[in-house]
C-alpha cells in the first residue's frame, strides 16, 4: 500500500492533485447539473445496456475467435483461408460502416423474406440490439482471431509433444494444454482489446441502440446542455475501463508464472 | 463487359454506381478524397504530438512528464467518439470565442480542419507511445557517441535518433495510420461528409443499401491494403544495413 502512497506524495504531484481536486469541485459548483436527477434512471438503463453489449459481445466475440485463429495458425488451406480473409475484411473496414451495413442492409433485406414475419425470430430482428451484439462481436472476433493466432502459434512446441507422448487425444490436448497457454500468453493483449471493445461501443447508439452515449446524446438533444453530460460520460469510460484493466490484471495474477529475474 | 454484369444481376448495381450524375461513384470517391485528407492530417498532426510528447514523456521535467501520462492515459481510455465530440464542442467555442473577441462574427468551422485538429489529438496520444518506445530501442551507445561528438539536441535527432528508431517505429507507426483511416468514418456521427456518410446517404436514397456499403467497404479494404504493402516496402527500406533476424532464435 505505501508502494502505492509514496510517489503520490512528491511535491510537484500533490500540486497536480490539489488542482485536479479544485477543478473537480469548480465543475461541481459553477456547471449545470440540474438535468441529472431526472435523467438518472435512464442512464443507469444505458449504461446497463453498454456493459451488457460488451461482456456478450467480447464472450461470443472469443469464442468465435478461438477457431479462427487456430484455423490460421495451424489449419489446412481450406480453413485457413477465409478465416485469414474474415480477419483481414474485418480489420480493414470501419466498424461504424459494418453496423450501417448489416443495420440497414440485412434490415432492408429482411422484411423480403416470405413468412419471416410470422416467425418466432421477427419481434428481435426488427429491433437494434441483434444487430449491434451481430456486429460488435464479429468486430471483436476479426481482430481477436489475429491475436490468437499468434498464441496458438506461439506454445511451446515442447509441450504438445510431451501431451502427445502421453498419448493424450488430440481434444484433450487441446482443452488442457493448447488453449490454457495460448490465452496465458494474450491475457495482457487481451486486455487491452477489451477496453478497445468498450470504446467501440458507443458506435451502436447510431443505430438507435439507446446506450450510456446515446443517453448523453439526448440529454444535449433536450436541455442543450453541451459540456457537463460529455464530460460525465468521459469519466464514465475512464471508471470501466479501468475496471477493466484492474479485472485483467487480477486474472494475470492469478496464473502463476515463472518471470525472468525471480 | 455489360453482359457480363447483366448475367450476374449486377446491372443495376453497376448503374448506381457510375461515376457520371445519375450513379453515386462520384459522390463516394469525393468522400473518399475527403476521408484520406482528413487521415493524412490528423496522421500528420499526430506524429508531430507524438514526437514533443515522447520526448516530454523521456527526457521532461516530472511535472511535464505527469501531464503527458494524464493525456495518454485519457486518451486512451474515452472513447473516440466521446473525444471527437468534446474536442468538437471545445474547439468551434473557442475559435468562436476568439473570433469574437477580435471583433468578427462567428466563422464557420471548416469540416476538413476540425476533423484534423479532432483526430491528430487523438492519434497524438498513441504515436506518443509508439515513439517513445523507438526511441528507448535505439542503442544508448549511438546516442552517447554523438553526444560525446558535440553535437547539438536537435541534429542528434535529425542526424541519429531519428533515422535509427524508425525501423522500430514503422510497424507502429503502420498501425496508427490504419486506425487514423478507419476512424475517419466516425466524423460522419458529427456530420462531416466524408466517405462513410456519403455512402450512407446514398444508400439512403437509392434504397440500395447492400450495394453502397459493400462498396464503400471495398474502398476503405483497397486503402488498408495499398498501406499495408507501403508501409512493408518503407519498413524494409528502414532496416537495409540490419542484420536479418530470420533464424537467429533457433
Amino acid at each position: 500500500m505505501m508502494r502505492m502512497i509514496r510517489p503520490m506524495l512528491m511535491p510537484h504531484r500533490l500540486v497536480l492533485i490539489a488542482l485536479a481536486v479544485a477543478l473537480a469541485v469548480w465543475c461541481a459548483l459553477t456547471l449545470r447539473w440540474d438535468w441529472l436527477p431526472k435523467y438518472l434512471p435512464l442512464a443507469m438503463q444505458g449504461l446497463w445496456r453498454t456493459v451488457w453489449l460488451l461482456v456478450a459481445s467480447t464472450v461470443l466475440g472469443f469464442l468465435l475467435a478461438v477457431p479462427l485463429g487456430f484455423a490460421q495458425a495451424v489449419g489446412p488451406w481450406y480453413l485457413s483461408t477465409p478465416a485469414r480473409v474474415f480477419c483481414t475484411l474485418i480489420r480493414g473496414t470501419p466498424l461504424l460502416l459494418q453496423i450501417w451495413l448489416l443495420y440497414y442492409g440485412l434490415g432492408s433485406v429482411f422484411p423480403q423474406i416470405d413468412g419471416i414475419r410470422d416467425s418466432v425470430l421477427w419481434p428481435y430482428l426488427r429491433q437494434a440490439w441483434p444487430y449491434a451484439l451481430l456486429a460488435l462481436t464479429l468486430s471483436f472476433a476479426g481482430y481477436e482471431g489475429e491475436v490468437m493466432r499468434g498464441a496458438f502459434s506461439g506454445v511451446n512446441r515442447g509441450q504438445l509433444e510431451a501431451a502427445r507422448a502421453f498419448g493424450m487425444p488430440r481434444f484433450t490436448l487441446f482443452r488442457r494444454i493448447w488453449l490454457p497457454q495460448a490465452i496465458n500468453n494474450v491475457l495482457p493483449t487481451l486486455g487491452g482489446e477489451t477496453i478497445l471493445q468498450l470504446k467501440a461501443t458507443p458506435l451502436v447508439a447510431t443505430i438507435t441502440v439507446v446506450e450510456i452515449f446515446a443517453v448523453s446524446s439526448r440529454v444535449r438533444q433536450d436541455t442543450f446542455v453541451i459540456y457537463e453530460p460529455l464530460l460525465l460520460l468521459a469519466l464514465v469510460y475512464m471508471v470501466i475501463a479501468g475496471l477493466i484493466a484492474l479485472a485483467f490484471r487480477w486474472l494475470e495474477n492469478r496464473v502463476p508464472t515463472r518471470r525472468p529475474g525471480n | 463487359m455489360e453482359g457480363l454484369l447483366d448475367l450476374l444481376g449486377l446491372a443495376k448495381s453497376a448503374e448506381l454506381l457510375s461515376l457520371s450524375p445519375p450513379g453515386w461513384g462520384m459522390n463516394l470517391l469525393r468522400g473518399l478524397g475527403k476521408s484520406l485528407q482528413i487521415a493524412f492530417g490528423a496522421f500528420g498532426f499526430g506524429l508531430v504530438i507524438g514526437l514533443f510528447g515522447a520526448y516530454g514523456k523521456l527526457y521532461g521535467g516530472p511535472v511535464i512528464r505527469d501531464l503527458l501520462a494524464i493525456y495518454t492515459t485519457v486518451v486512451r481510455a474515452v472513447p473516440e467518439l466521446v473525444l471527437i465530440l468534446i474536442l468538437y464542442f471545445v474547439g468551434t467555442d473557442l475559435i468562436n470565442q476568439a473570433a469574437e473577441a477580435l471583433g468578427y462574427g462567428r466563422v464557420e468551422i471548416s469540416g476538413v480542419a476540425a476533423g484534423i485538429w479532432v483526430l491528430g489529438v487523438v492519434q497524438g496520444a498513441y504515436s506518443t507511445e509508439v515513439l517513445r518506445g523507438a526511441i528507448l530501442a535505439v542503442p544508448q551507445g549511438q546516442i552517447e557517441a554523438a553526444r560525446a561528438f558535440g553535437m547539438p539536441p536537435v541534429m542528434l535527432m535529425r542526424r541519429v535518433t531519428i533515422p535509427a528508431m524508425l525501423s522500430f517505429a514503422l510497424p507502429g507507426l503502420a498501425n496508427l495510420w490504419l486506425i487514423a483511416t478507419k476512424d475517419t468514418a466516425l466524423l460522419a456521427v458529427v456530420g462531416f461528409s466524408e466517405l462513410t456518410l456519403e455512402t450512407r446517404q446514398a444508400a439512403s436514397s437509392t434504397r440500395a443499401y447492400f450495394t453502397f456499403f459493400l462498396a464503400a467497404g471495398a474502398l476503405y479494404l483497397m486503402v488498408t491494403l495499398m498501406s499495408s504493402a507501403l508501409f512493408q516496402l518503407l519498413e524494409r527500406r528502414s532496416r537495409r544495413g540490419q542484420p536479418s533476424l530470420k533464424g537467429a532464435g533457433r
